[in-house]
């Protein structure tokens, strides 16, 4: 994989990263329209995610939760609303409470992904919008969070390292 | 959760602002140094005064400060503002990029060989 560019947008709140992958776009779309495989990816190790609901169709509802090493469950939610397979996906994607309804009083971002075959090799453009500061803020403290957990976890595997 | 908080009229004033190519230069321009209003409407194909209204708009907007000295009115950026966007982007993009590397391990796992990870079997 090789991230090709990072184009970062500090007015309009967009973030887009251009990676390419050596495999059929076929098989890159399968680790977006699969849940089995989206959840290996999505979250964290420390984190992972499991998706519940899964319908990618337009206006389609998306439900997953990560769960923390402590056991405690993270809900979010996506709403599609644009998705061609192949090629393009674009969804909103929130935070739900813990019975996996919508929090509406939590932020909301768009994220769309677009793929292209360009040879041996697929071009994948991720593209991520805030609405306002707060709300990437917002998002962000939640999943830096996160972030933090999973370093002190591989602090942890470090010091269970034999120390010879 | 700590949340700076600013609220919609500030996130408006924020945006507008922003929407405008000479102002998004200026604060660019008065990132690297403080410039005077003068100075800058030299830059501009514009009148003194039109400058001054676009000093004016990101004044409010929190993105600048004006501050005289003698008988200039200095410019300067307000960094804070700028840089907690760039912050967040940045935060951001390493989401992304821990993101795309899983993504690409998996591919590589089923692509090619089926491979062992550290403590489980994929």
């Amino acid at each position: 994989m090789t991230v090709t560019d990072v184009r970062k947008d500090t007015a309009a709140l967009t973030m887009e990263i251009v990676s390419e992958f050596t495999a059929p776009i076929e098989r890159v779309w399968q680790l977006l329209a699969d849940p089995r495989q989206l959840e290996r990816w999505w979250g964290p190790p420390t984190h992972p995610a499991t998706f519940t609901d899964f319908d990618l169709t337009s206006g389609g509802a998306v439900a997953y939760f990560m769960t923390a090493p402590d056991g405690e469950q993270y809900h979010g939610w996506w709403r599609v609303r644009e998705v061609d397979p192949p090629n393009a996906l674009e969804v909103q994607d929130g935070f739900a409470n813990d019975d996996g309804e919508p929090n509406p009083d939590l932020p909301v971002n768009i994220m769309r992904i677009d793929l292209e075959a360009m040879g041996a090799v697929t071009q994948m453009t991720i593209r991520s919008t805030f609405p306002t500061l707060d709300a990437m803020e917002q998002t962000l403290a939640m999943g830096a969070e996160e972030g933090m957990r999973q370093a002190l976890g591989q602090i942890d595997d470090l010091l269970l390292l034999p120390s010879t | 959760m700590v949340v700076e908080t600013l609220s919609d009229d500030d996130v408006d004033r924020l945006f507008q602002a922003l929407a405008d190519r000479t102002r998004r230069d200026i604060v660019r321009r008065t990132m690297v140094g403080d410039s005077s209003v003068s100075a800058l409407a030299r830059s501009y194909d514009m009148s003194f005064a039109a400058v001054q209204k676009h000093v004016a708009v990101l004044e409010r907007a929190d993105l600048v400060v004006k501050q005289r000295r003698g008988r200039e009115q200095l410019v300067r950026c307000n960094v804070d503002t700028v840089r907690r966007a760039q912050r967040l982007l940045d935060q951001l993009e390493s989401v992304w990029l821990d993101r795309l590397d899983r993504f690409e391990q998996l591919l590589d796992d089923r692509n090619q060989r089926p491979t062992v990870t550290k403590g489980k079997t994929s």
